[in-house]
């Protein structure tokens, strides 16, 4: 199949080095401490923050640090099959496992013992990309509750096919049976703390792929410290009346 | 700008989907235009003005995409949405398009009006998609004129009404293809269009007559599709290839899954317009319909003459043998075309038949096409060129076969050249055997490193490239070689043992991955040698020079490196690449004559004899292991150097040298496949031989039987053990009986190491586990992916990275496999056309065996020419129980009524060769009996 027409586009129009459109919201939930949705092309996620906040299950707690949980799912209806899936399914666990631990190197955890920081992360339509996209939403909302972090992390997905690296897969060209490479990066910091890939590729494809991936996580982070100021500056707005 | 597409899909499953795609507009696309300030014009190639830019629509892209082909058409703009389109319609077609469009000779340029923000429409309510996309390509003819400002003509080519009008109503030039085509002002452009109106054409006696009134229905009707799924599903019609026999046009088989054994299809009705390769439904006939051909003619009796077996070339395996009827006990169903699933209509290659009143001089007139493949109609063209064609090899296009009509229509593409020449000659088979004679392109020669070439210092000094300057290498090749590829050495050791080394050239030092060379040589696959000229894999400059490992000069190589016991045990190999100079070029004529002479001693001499004693011992192994000796006869011409006429003809001698040569190239191979599986067991690029079944050695087992020898055929080294035991009364017998094994296995293949298992790897014919092609990358692209495997399983380059997608291998492999049968199947029609221009002035009496025996005749074959074909004992009228001969097919044997005669298989008899020419412009080997008397039997 050509997922790259002689004209250099890609089936949906874009071009190898370049991402889908973004789109995020912070605080759609006023209930948790932290909530953003975070869309990438038509992969919509959001994702909730409850913390920092009392250990529930004592036996848990750390006496240094803060405990991070983190539960991953996929809304029945984000796939246009309506097929039921599980928390508990391998893919489930293993992704709830992997942006725990990105977001727990991302958080200052030794700034808050003993308490507890949920996160969580439905996927509302999946179209490629899941997996940055949930990084990426996981992080606003964690920057929502007002979590201290390092760093921003921002996460992208690159891939390999018909011999051109691609920014950022969307399902058709995912399903294409190239490698699929996530990188999440700590821009400021310039620090990769995720980096999946579950394909054979040779050295410089690897190296190509990668850094198509990083570039493309460094235009995210862009994306989402804009999205962060604009909301700051929002509340700030919101709170002055008080003031008067 | 982003838009979403929604649309609804079944899944495979047969539920319904909606799916939603985002499509995004942009704002970047070039016009393609040279002189065009506001686009980014780096590929632009498209000139505004005078010349009009041209646009087709899908309809006339598909229909005349011979007449797009043609380089008087340019100056045109493909839009994405035609391409999506054709590419939807016919793959085909989408691909031929797409070959004008990379072309930069053709001014073909692609512009994406799907994802441009301007001329992006979204479909209105109630418009159905052809409508839309109709609006589309107005929508993008007309940004075209307004974008490239008043002075530019911008012509749309549509021949559909509704569309033209609505073209020229928002005042753009549309025009119809017939009209397009009569302002460029070239006649012969006309004849290349398909379906040009056909009132005024004049029939002429031998076309049909296709006035309405008169028109009959001759072929069935074809089901419809949602028939024929439905069909298929319950079972009813089952779904297939359709193959019509390559020596009787009027019989095919068809392959089906469904039913797990051929349907047989006999006669063209029953064919109902299927061609060759087509994809079709079949019903099955009632049973009591599948009755049995008793036993097989050598011609079918048909209502044409156009059947016949013809004289040709001894068949070199089971691939080239004729598909002949089974005769077994059980009768093969037998079925008829009800649909055609997918067409294979490809350009065929022939000539008119000739018309008796030509003297409508200028006008179009109907003439009847024939190809020199009998698995094709004739096909009916239009022309208003007939006298200039009539001696012409021409390529015509199928269009459509009406059901009213006894052949298909079609249209004229182009000529080749005079019937007859033996340059047109030539040219015809490379085009029949889909092989690119085309000169290299300069993307490609830009590929190859400056002339003239000699070795860069800095390989002296490269730590992986090992000197071997000072080692005695030597080749010994076929005379006048000029593409050597591999050279060898042979060092006795102090130890007593032997350094043998096999140094191929090293190719892919400058056939690097991914380049224009490298591309152009995989589609190539192989170098193709007909009998007076080599159509190469690649570039001259590499293949006869910078690659070829020429005598006195330094070349660069991959070498194998193996230490040897004198008792030829290998106890270790080396693989380095090197660097040699070659002391000696021999042919394999000079290489014996130095063995043989006993007063040479010279150390190359020693090397040649210490080396040829190696080889017999490792032949020897391999015998034992039951490697099978198969024999095949291969003829060699002597070809008048300045007139390229065959001088004489006969068969290639095989010389021990050639043995011994062959001898370690095989165990080369070997070596080298052992080393790349080790190392990547999921992509080596392999080539195996499967086992042949019982039942493709049935004919050799009936054959052996009826001549009372005995061939057990349960594993290779039995055959191989029977083999040599089967000795009959002349020393010939037994070549014979090793020429009809050959001819009963298939051919080996290349495979991708990951598509098989282990034990699949296995090659029969060389009784080897393991084995690939290594030895000759000058000529074979298989060897060129062999040395990229090996040098990165030696650490010295990374695996190129296409190989490792997955179906990648696996494709490369398909294409050589068939790139191969192409080449040999040139290479045989090419002795056969020179054998014919050997025979016409000289009509010789030779010797021949029988090799098979039929109703109606005897298959000979004549050693000494390699050439097979039929005698016919009776005419083709006779019925059979007035035959003057009595066959016994299960003896094999045929006897005169009057007892004068009496022929058995594997006979010997004497035949007289000679040319006639039953049709005009296809002559055509003709056998016939001598008696003992040297007197002519009457046969026809
Ligand atoms: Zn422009």
């Amino acid at each position: 199949m050509d997922f790259i027409s002689p004209e250099g586009l890609r089936l949906d129009g874009r071009r190898p080095f370049e991402l889908r459109q973004l789109h995020a919201e912070i605080g759609v939930l006023d209930n948790a401490d932290g909530s953003a949705t975070f869309e990438m092309g038509n992969t919509k996620v959001i994702a909730v923050v409850y913390g920092p906040r009392e250990v529930q299950n004592r036996s848990q707690q750390q006496l240094d640090h803060a405990l991070v949980r983190c539960e991953y799912s996929m809304a029945t209806f984000s796939t246009g099959d309506r097929r039921r899936r599980g928390k508990g399914d391998r893919r489930g666990t293993e992704l709830s496992l992997v942006i725990r631990q990105t977001m727990e190197a991302a958080i200052l955890t030794n700034l808050l013992p003993r308490s507890q920081i949920d996160i969580f992360v439905q996927v509302l339509q999946a179209d490629g990309g899941t997996r940055a996209c949930c990084i990426n939403a996981a992080a606003l909302a964690l920057a929502d509750a007002g979590i201290p972090m390092r760093d921003l992390v921002a996460s992208c997905s690159a891939g390999y096919l018909n011999s051109t690296p691609l920014l950022d897969l969307n399902y058709l060209e995912d399903s294409g049976g190239g490698p699929d490479l996530t990188v999440a990066l700590f821009s400021k910091l310039d620090k990769v703390t995720l980096l999946q890939m579950d394909a054979k590729v040779p050295l410089d494809v690897f190296e190509k792929v990668m850094n198509l991936a990083s570039e493309g996580a460094k235009a995210v982070t862009q994306f989402l410290r804009e999205i962060l100021m604009e909301n700051t500056k929002k509340l700030a707005f919101a709170k002055e009346p008080l003031k008067v | 700008m982003l838009q979403s597409k929604a649309y609804v899909k079944k899944t495979r499953h047969g539920r319904v989907l909606k799916v939603v795609r985002e499509h995004y507009l942009r704002d970047d696309i070039a016009c393609g235009t040279i002189t065009c300030t506001a686009c980014d014009n780096s590929k632009a190639c498209l000139s505004a003005s005078p010349a009009p830019i041209i646009v087709f629509d899908t309809n006339v892209v598909l229909r005349q995409i011979d007449l797009l082909e043609n380089s008087a058409i340019s100056n045109v703009v493909v839009l994405s949405v035609v391409l999506e389109e054709v590419k939807n319609k016919d793959l085909s077609v989408y691909n031929r398009l797409r070959t004008i469009c990379s072309n930069p000779a053709r001014n073909f340029f692609v512009f994406s009006n799907e994802n441009h923000r301007d001329t992006y429409i979204k479909g209105l309510a109630g418009e159905s998609p052809n409508d839309r996309n109709d609006r589309a390509i107005r929508v993008a003819s007309k940004w075209y004129h307004e974008h490239l400002g008043p002075a530019s003509k911008v012509v749309l080519v549509t021949n559909d009404a509704e569309n033209k009008r609505k073209a020229l109503e928002e005042g753009i030039d549309a025009q119809t293809v017939e009209d397009f085509v009569r302002k460029l002002g070239q006649a012969e452009l006309l004849d290349l269009l398909v379906g040009a109106g056909t009132e005024d054409a004049q029939t002429t006696a031998d076309a049909d007559d296709n006035r309405p009134s008169k028109r009959k229905v001759i072929y069935p009707e074809h089901k419809l599709m949602s028939e024929i799924t439905s069909g298929l599903h319950k079972g009813i019609y089952h779904q297939g290839k359709l193959r019509v026999n390559r020596y009787n046009g009027f019989e095919a088989t068809v392959s089906t899954e469904s039913l797990g054994q051929e349907i047989l299809i006999h006669g063209r009705i029953d064919m109902n317009r299927g061609f060759d390769g087509d994809v079709v439904a079949v019903e099955l006939l009632p049973q009591e319909q599948w009755q049995e051909n008793s036993l097989e003619k050598i011609v079918e009796d048909v209502d044409e003459d156009e059947s016949e077996e013809p004289v040709g070339l001894v068949p070199g395996s089971a691939e080239q043998l004729p598909e002949l009827i089974e005769t077994g006990p059980a009768a093969r169903p037998r079925g008829r075309v009800i649909g055609i699933i997918k067409r294979n209509w490809r350009q065929y290659c022939g000539s008119l038949e000739p018309v008796e009143n030509t003297s409508s001089a200028g006008g179009k007139v109907n003439a009847l096409f024939v190809s020199a493949d009998r698995r094709l109609p004739k096909i009916r063209i239009q022309t208003r060129q007939l006298e200039n064609l009539s001696n012409k090899r021409i390529i015509v296009s199928v269009d459509s076969w009406e059901r009213t009509m006894r052949y298909p229509s079609g249209h004229y593409v182009s000529t080749i050249g005079d019937i007859g020449d033996r340059a047109t000659e030539s040219e015809v088979i490379l085009f029949e055997n889909d092989i690119n004679n085309k000169p290299f392109s300069q993307q490609v020669l830009d590929c190859l490193p400056p002339l003239p070439w000699s070795l860069p210092a800095e390989e002296l000094q490269n730590p992986n490239r090992r000197d071997l300057r000072q080692v005695r290498v030597f080749s010994v090749d076929p005379p006048g070689c000029k593409d050597i590829d591999d050279a060898l050495h042979c060092t006795l050791r102090p130890d007593g043992n032997y350094e043998v080394g096999v140094h191929i050239a090293d190719v892919t030092n400058f056939v690097l991955p991914d380049t224009a060379l490298d591309h152009e040589a995989c589609q190539r696959g192989t170098s193709v040698y007909l009998v007076e000229r080599r159509i190469d894999m690649l570039p001259k400059p590499l293949t006869e020079d910078i690659c070829s490992l020429r005598a006195d000069v330094e070349r660069l190589s991959f070498s194998v490196i193996w230490e040897m016991t004198p008792e030829a045990e290998i106890i270790s190999a080396q693989f380095t690449k090197s660097i040699i100079k070659s002391c000696a070029a021999m042919s394999y004529a000079e290489a014996q004559a130095r063995m043989d002479d006993s007063r040479l001693s010279d150390p190359l001499t020693v090397d040649l004899r210490n080396m040829n004693r190696l080889a017999k011992i490792m032949r020897q192994r391999r015998i034992d292991r039951g490697a099978l000796t198969l024999a095949s006869p291969e003829v060699k011409f002597e070809i008048d150097s300045e007139t390229h006429d065959p001088l004489d003809v006969g068969m290639y001698q095989i010389r021990e040298a050639n043995q011994m040569i062959e001898e370690f190239m095989l165990a080369a191979n070997v070596s080298v496949a052992e080393k790349i599986v080790e190392h990547f067991s999921q992509f080596s690029m392999l080539r195996r031989h499967p086992v042949p079944s019982p039942k493709m050695l049935e004919p050799l087992l009936l054959t052996a039987a009826a001549v009372g020898v005995d061939l057990d055929i349960s594993t290779s080294k039995a055959l191989a053990d029977s083999l040599d035991r089967a000795v009959g009364g002349d020393p010939y017998f037994n070549k014979l009986i090793r020429i009809l094994a050959t001819r009963c296995m298939t051919q080996a293949l290349y495979f991708s190491s990951g598509d098989c298992t282990p034990p699949e790897f296995h090659h029969y014919g060389l009784a080897s586990p393991i084995y690939t092609h290594f030895t000759s990358p000058i000529r074979r692209y298989a060897d060129v992916i062999v040395h990229r495997l090996l040098a990165a399983a030696l650490g010295l380059s990374k695996v190129p990275g296409a190989l490792r997608e997955k179906t990648m291998l696996t494709s490369v492999a398909d294409n050589l496999n068939l790139r191969h049968r192409n080449a040999q199947m040139a290479s045989r029609a090419s002795v056969e056309l020179h054998t014919l221009i050997f025979f016409k002035n000289r009509p010789t009496d030779t010797e021949a065996r029988i090799v098979r025996i039929k109703s109606n005749g005897l298959i000979v074959f004549v050693p000494k020419f390699g050439i097979e074909g039929p005698v016919y004992l009776t005419g083709k009228k006779d019925k059979k129980d007035e035959s003057d001969w009595i066959v016994n097919e299960q003896s094999q044997t045929t006897e005169s009524r009057d007892g004068k005669y009496r022929f058995k298989v594997l006979d010997k008899l004497v035949v007289h060769i000679e040319v006639v020419e039953p049709q005009p412009n296809r002559p055509k080997l003709q056998l016939t009996l001598v008696d003992q008397a040297n007197e002519c039997m009457s046969i026809k």
